[in-house]
């Protein structure tokens, strides 16, 4: 017992020491920067000097911020540049000049989206669409795919980030849309996504057309609630409060479809292709766009030629296929309003739609009856987050 | 009132209604169940006591929404069986409780004096009868405070049924925050909470004093 009792102990130091090591690890990498920042003068004459030091071994230290920045330095030394990004907050402008005398672009991704950006445990990189086109426009500025730090951006931290100036670019599975536009500046669309339906391999639903009477899962108060009511109104609506509790009752039975944002129910049918699969294409139209602080237009000059040379050269439809699994249908237009005008109309949900609706389904008592409530169905569209 | 429309509030309203019925419901599920565990958790056979105290530590050491969600996608036509959202609600909260009813009626198996049941098996009762007509009686009395908080934080814990698509109070007023964006709702669901429990307290307390055991 006191062997066991030892051993614990043991195993507990070993891990904490483990885990100061990281710590210790960290200062000095990120103290390096500023000491590099002396000879700024050089730096602004010749900003081609970076694109001639690319560094391949960088590559293996991508993921992780911290490593990459201490990486990034030796290299950056040679042409010298003022990373004074991060801490000095909103004063500092990101705009073309200042991200080539820094050397590298920061981009902010998201991290937990598998397809689009996602920390990879096993590579600790991270990877998706989203990566992808931010290596593009490192390429565009630097030459050089690697000239490039990712940051962790949440869609609710992204636009602050920008703000701030934290990162130069966002490519975070956003949305475009006015109220953002007010904000942020928009680059050209590069991905369409919409919401679509996941079922079970075996499952004869093929579209939204096919859910009458169907058990269909999304989660509460997202924007895909309001829009599979108004397209399915004859289906059987169940909430929860995440996507993947929905999916593991489509798992056990319980439900026939679950709908959302395509790229989730992708990462759904990615980890389980044996059991689920994704059908019936979009039914509603989510431009996403690329996001750069409102008035760096001379980055964003840069952002829009990287996109559209990956769309002329067919490099778009490489990486579409890469984390998509398919040949794409079509190459996105450029701007993201024309998405919406080309969208096809929503029926819009007027409440005696919605009561007649329930009346059909009686039975159905409990979830159904919530769509007696009667649902100004644009208000919510426009309030809650879309992914 | 409150900002809120009339077809709102009969939306909360149902709800209620809904959190009633569970608390009932599993209520009564869990006294019966937890009965039969708290003697059996005093039976004189050995293998009856370790699988009562079995049971319980199982419940009592799970979190009550692992039980729910566990119980939504077994009943789903993994078993066999496939059980409505409400139902399988029933059982879950009716399961996770009687592991607590069961250890307050034994405790208050315990309070019953050593004399009375050695005088009750002198008279020829055997265990069930000792049970039935001498054990039981004041063990249900004593453990009638004891329950009332159970039943109290059953009504409370009937709000995690609404994870696994039932929809309660709790779920309604998700929806309705959601629908109107008034933070309000959430308030008002509390207060029909308290509505709720606070009644519920006084009738524990009412039956408390009426079944008292007079020492």
């Amino acid at each position: 017992m006191r062997k066991f009792r030892l051993l614990v102990l043991l195993l507990v130091a070993v891990f904490v020491m483990s885990a100061c090591d990281v710590n210790v690890a960290t200062p000095t990498a990120t103290t390096a920067p500023p000491a590099a920042a002396p000879t700024n003068t050089e730096a602004m004459a010749a900003p081609t000097d970076t694109t001639a030091a690319p560094e391949p071994t960088e590559t293996e230290a991508e993921a992780e911020p911290t490593n990459t920045e201490a990486m990034a330095a030796p290299t950056n030394t040679t042409a010298a540049a003022p990373t004074n990004t991060t801490g000095a907050g909103g004063a500092v402008t990101n705009d073309l000049a200042a991200i080539k005398a820094r050397g590298k672009l920061i981009a902010g991704v998201k991290y937990d989206v598998r397809i689009f950006g996602y920390l990879n445990p096993e590579t600790n990189q991270v990877e998706g669409f989203d990566v992808d086109l931010a290596r593009a426009v490192a390429t565009r500025i630097f030459g050089n795919p690697d000239a490039i730090q990712f940051e962790e951006a949440i869609s609710r931290n992204r636009i602050p980030y920008l703000d701030e100036g934290r990162v130069d670019v966002v490519f975070s599975t956003m949305t475009a849309n006015a109220t953002r536009a007010e904000q942020i500046g928009f680059s050209d669309v590069y991905y369409v996504a919409g919401q679509s339906l996941l079922v079970p391999v075996n499952s004869d639903i093929t579209g939204v057309q096919d859910l009458s009477g169907k058990r269909v899962g999304t989660a509460k108060g997202s924007t895909s609630e309001v829009n599979i009511r108004a397209f399915a109104p004859d289906a059987q609506i169940e909430l929860f409060d995440a996507y993947a509790q929905a999916v593991a009752a489509m798992d056990a039975g319980r439900l026939d479809a679950v709908t959302t944002d395509d790229i989730i129910l992708y990462g759904f049918e990615r980890n389980s292709p044996d059991k689920f699969k994704v059908v019936g294409g979009q039914f509603t139209q989510e431009p996403y766009a690329a996001g750069v602080k409102k008035g760096n237009n001379e980055l964003l000059a840069e952002v829009n030629a990287a996109i559209r040379d990956l769309k002329e050269s067919g490099e778009w439809g490489v990486i579409y296929k890469r984390w998509i699994g398919t040949d794409p249908a079509a190459v996105p237009p450029q701007d993201w309003q024309d998405v919406y005008a080309e969208a096809p109309t929503v029926p819009t949900l007027v409440p005696e739609q919605a009561t007649t609706a329930t009346a059909g389904a009686q039975s159905a008592a409990a979830t159904a009856a919530a769509a007696a409530s009667p649902t100004p169905a644009t208000a919510p569209a426009a309030g809650t987050p879309t992914p | 009132m409150f900002g809120l429309t009339a077809e709102n509030w009969e939306l909360l309203f149902q709800g209620l209604l809904l959190t009633l019925w569970l608390t009932f419901a599993s209520g009564l599920l869990s006294v019966a169940l937890g009965i039969i565990v708290g003697i059996m958790r005093s039976a004189p056979i050995g293998l009856l006591r370790s699988i009562a105290a079995g049971y319980t530590e199982l419940f009592r050491n799970i979190p009550l929404l692992t039980v729910l969600f566990f119980a939504y996608i077994y009943f789903g036509g993994r078993a066999g069986i496939t059980l409505d959202a409400i139902t399988t609600a029933i059982i879950a909260l009716g399961v996770y409780t009687s592991a607590y009813v069961g250890e307050v009626i034994r405790a208050g198996l315990l309070t019953v004096s050593k004399g009375n049941i050695e005088a009750a098996r002198s008279q020829g009762m055997s265990f069930m009868q000792s049970m039935r007509y001498v054990q039981l009686p004041q063990a249900l009395r004593a453990a009638i405070p004891p329950l009332g908080t159970l039943i109290i934080a059953l009504l409370k814990n009937t709000s995690l049924a609404s994870t696994i698509t039932v929809a309660d109070l709790l779920f309604r007023a998700d929806l309705v925050t959601d629908r109107t964006f008034n933070p309000d709702v959430l308030l008002i669901a509390g207060a029909m909470y308290v509505a709720l429990t606070l009644p519920l307290g006084a009738l524990v307390s009412v039956i408390e004093r009426r079944w008292a055991i007079l020492r």
